[in-house]
């Protein structure tokens, strides 16, 4: 298990409880109440710790090696039949970028979503989850696939941004950005899209336009990632506190700016402190959401995303 | 918030006239071949040089009367301006930044949009100030596109914009990623009016705006050799470790590889859009 430095006292408490179960073995002393005391303890110490996060450490979180990934969400709550559908009919698959489709109690859904890799081998082979124009493009053809099929997309997001390779370029990341903001807007068929992890720029947003766009509690999104952020306003890279602070770019941030629709919370001590949790938390809400915007017609939901996203910046008016 | 105001209607009752598009003075130095030219010869070349064809970065109110007859339009939404939603502070407050550049260049924000007539044909154009915090997109930019676009679906009128920015509005941060989305969405309900959307990109187009509107023309035109690249050069260099093949990312190396449609010298500009105009029109 990796460990982020402010769940220190968490982990002090575990080794703890490890040398007490080990002691209470060898001696056959009855440990029981001790035992439940420390476990207690690290409950109310876990809580504490990630009621008060900064925002940076939300951002540390968001990036732990052991948070589940959009494959293992996809995995956990389909009933065993995701079929993975591959590549852009042009140029290639793209790695950082999945796709494909399953059903969740019964009813077949379009998953797609930013793909990371857990060991170094896989987090080259899924780039980082930084897609090329080819993944937004592998994108768009099966949401318009799920479109021709009358089926729910559903879009996990987590990508530390677009690929700023020589061959994107050549490609035209730009475009192919730009092209699913656009035919986002006008599918028929319901959108949710769920931040769950990070979602840094256009590369976060190429496959963020839904009926619904949900933030688990510990991610961040925001128009650039904060170390980016301080190395350009700051000419330092040693202002990624001071820049994830001032980028408002928190679940809660986002929410209370209306530029998402609402917080997934996360089970005690982040998604990665217990898996099956946040897997079963995604699925009641998806399987909510899915329900609530079949209730609308297409054109109900179109002009209502549409305005939703219309709406969204801040600006005064000079008054004469 | 009453302060702000003040501050920002003396930054443009302030504002050093209208500032030069050229070094003072009657010559202009080519910033390429640094051949130099009177000024006057290189304004009536539409500040294109003589010699090597390098196209000077222009502002909007240049390239407004380049393209509407006479010069004449109407200005849309003059009174909206940035509003610093997050209290934005850097190495310096957004809000300095803002009156800075409402003082430096007596614009009010990084767009320009107007209502007029290119060759008899009304139209609506945006135009991007580069020289307002880098052209960058925050929701003000975002908003007047979206008011310009309800003005062409009101009116029945094509929609032009001119892009020239280093991307997104930073200090607006998530906002200004929003801006990306809402441009696009108004597009969608142009495109479903049928009326032509001519996007123009400019030295420099990069960044969210060309992961937005820039890239979603029914036409994508560029002035010669102008930047246009979703990241910046220096980033894409970064990520590649070695140096970048000549002309990467200029206009001619976005039209070889299917992005852009044409690309029109400047003092063809007009012609060139009137002409688009008229046949998607008629
Ligand atoms: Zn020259």
């Amino acid at each position: 298990m990796t460990h982020l430095d402010f769940e220190k006292p968490v982990i002090e408490l575990c080794e703890q409880l490890e040398k007490a179960k080990q002691i209470a073995e060898k001696s056959n002393i009855d440990m029981s109440t001790s035992l439940t005391e420390i476990e207690k303890r690290i409950d109310i110490t876990r809580k504490e710790i990630y009621k008060n996060l900064s925002p940076w450490q939300k951002v540390q979180i968001s990036r732990h090696p052991e948070r589940p990934y959009t494959l293992s969400y996809i995995q956990a709550i389909t009933d065993n039949d995701f079929i993975e559908l591959h590549g852009d009919r042009n140029v290639k698959d793209d790695k950082a970028i999945i796709g494909g489709i399953g059903s969740i109690d019964g009813e077949s859904v379009m998953f797609i979503g930013h793909q990371k890799g857990n060991n170094t081998k896989m987090r080259q082979y899924r780039n980082f989850g930084m897609a090329n124009p080819e993944g937004y493009r592998k994108a768009l053809r099966l949401m318009k696939m799920a479109e021709k099929f009358n089926k729910p997309i559903i879009t996990f997001i987590d990508t530390p941004g677009a690929f700023p390779g020589l061959e994107a370029e050549e490609r035209g990341q730009g475009e192919a950005i730009a092209r699913n903001l656009f035919e986002m807007f006008q599918l028929k068929v319901p959108v949710i899209c769920v931040v769950i992890g990070e979602g840094a720029s256009g590369g976060a947003l190429g496959i963020g336009v839904g009926d619904k766009v949900f933030m688990l509690e510990y991610t961040w999104y925001s128009v650039i990632s904060p170390e980016s952020c301080s190395s350009i306003l700051w000419r330092s890279w040693d202002y990624k506190e001071k820049a994830a602070e001032a980028l408002k770019l928190t679940a809660k941030d986002m929410f209370s700016n209306k530029l998402i629709d609402g917080i997934i919370e996360e089970p005690i001590g982040g998604a990665h402190n217990n898996p099956d949790e946040m897997y079963k938390i995604v699925k009641r809400e998806l399987k909510k959401y899915i329900a609530k915007l079949k209730l609308l017609s297409p054109e109900e939901r179109i002009q209502k995303r549409i305005e939703k996203f219309c709406n969204m910046g801040v600006y005064d008016e000079i008054k004469n | 918030m009453a302060n702000w105001f003040s501050r920002i209607k003396q930054g443009i009752t302030t504002k050093t006239k209208d500032k030069k598009e050229t070094p003072e003075g009657l010559w202009y130095k080519c910033d390429s071949c640094h051949k130099i030219v009177p000024h006057e010869d290189h304004e009536n070349n539409f500040f294109v040089c003589t010699d090597c064809g390098y196209h000077q970065r222009i502002n909007s109110k240049t390239y407004l009367k380049i393209l509407f007859d006479e010069n004449k339009y109407k200005e849309l939404n003059p009174e909206l301006i940035a509003a610093d939603p997050l209290n934005f502070v850097d190495t310096k407050k957004y809000k300095e930044r803002l009156i800075t550049s409402i003082q430096n260049t007596g614009l009010t924000d990084a767009i320009t949009t107007a209502y007029g007539k290119i060759d008899g044909q009304k139209a609506v154009i945006g135009c991007m100030n580069f020289e307002f915090i880098g052209g960058s997109m925050g929701s003000v930019v975002g908003e007047k596109i979206s008011r310009a676009i309800d003005l062409c679906l009101e009116k029945k009128v094509p929609l032009i914009l001119i892009s020239k920015s280093g991307g997104a509005r930073m200090m607006e941060a998530a906002f200004s990623l929003m801006q990306m989305a809402k441009t696009s969405a108004k597009l969608t309900l142009l495109a479903s009016a049928k009326l032509p959307y001519i996007s123009i990109l400019t030295d420099p187009t990069t960044g969210g705006v060309t992961a937005s509107y820039a890239m979603l023309g029914d036409i994508n035109m560029a002035e010669p050799g102008a930047l246009i690249g979703f990241a910046g050069p220096r980033v894409v260099k970064e990520t590649i470790g070695k140096a970048l093949p000549k002309g990467f990312q200029t206009a001619e190396f976005v039209l070889e590889h299917g992005f852009l449609d044409l690309i029109v010298h400047r003092k063809e500009l007009k012609t060139k859009v009137a002409q688009l105009i008229r046949l998607y029109s008629n």
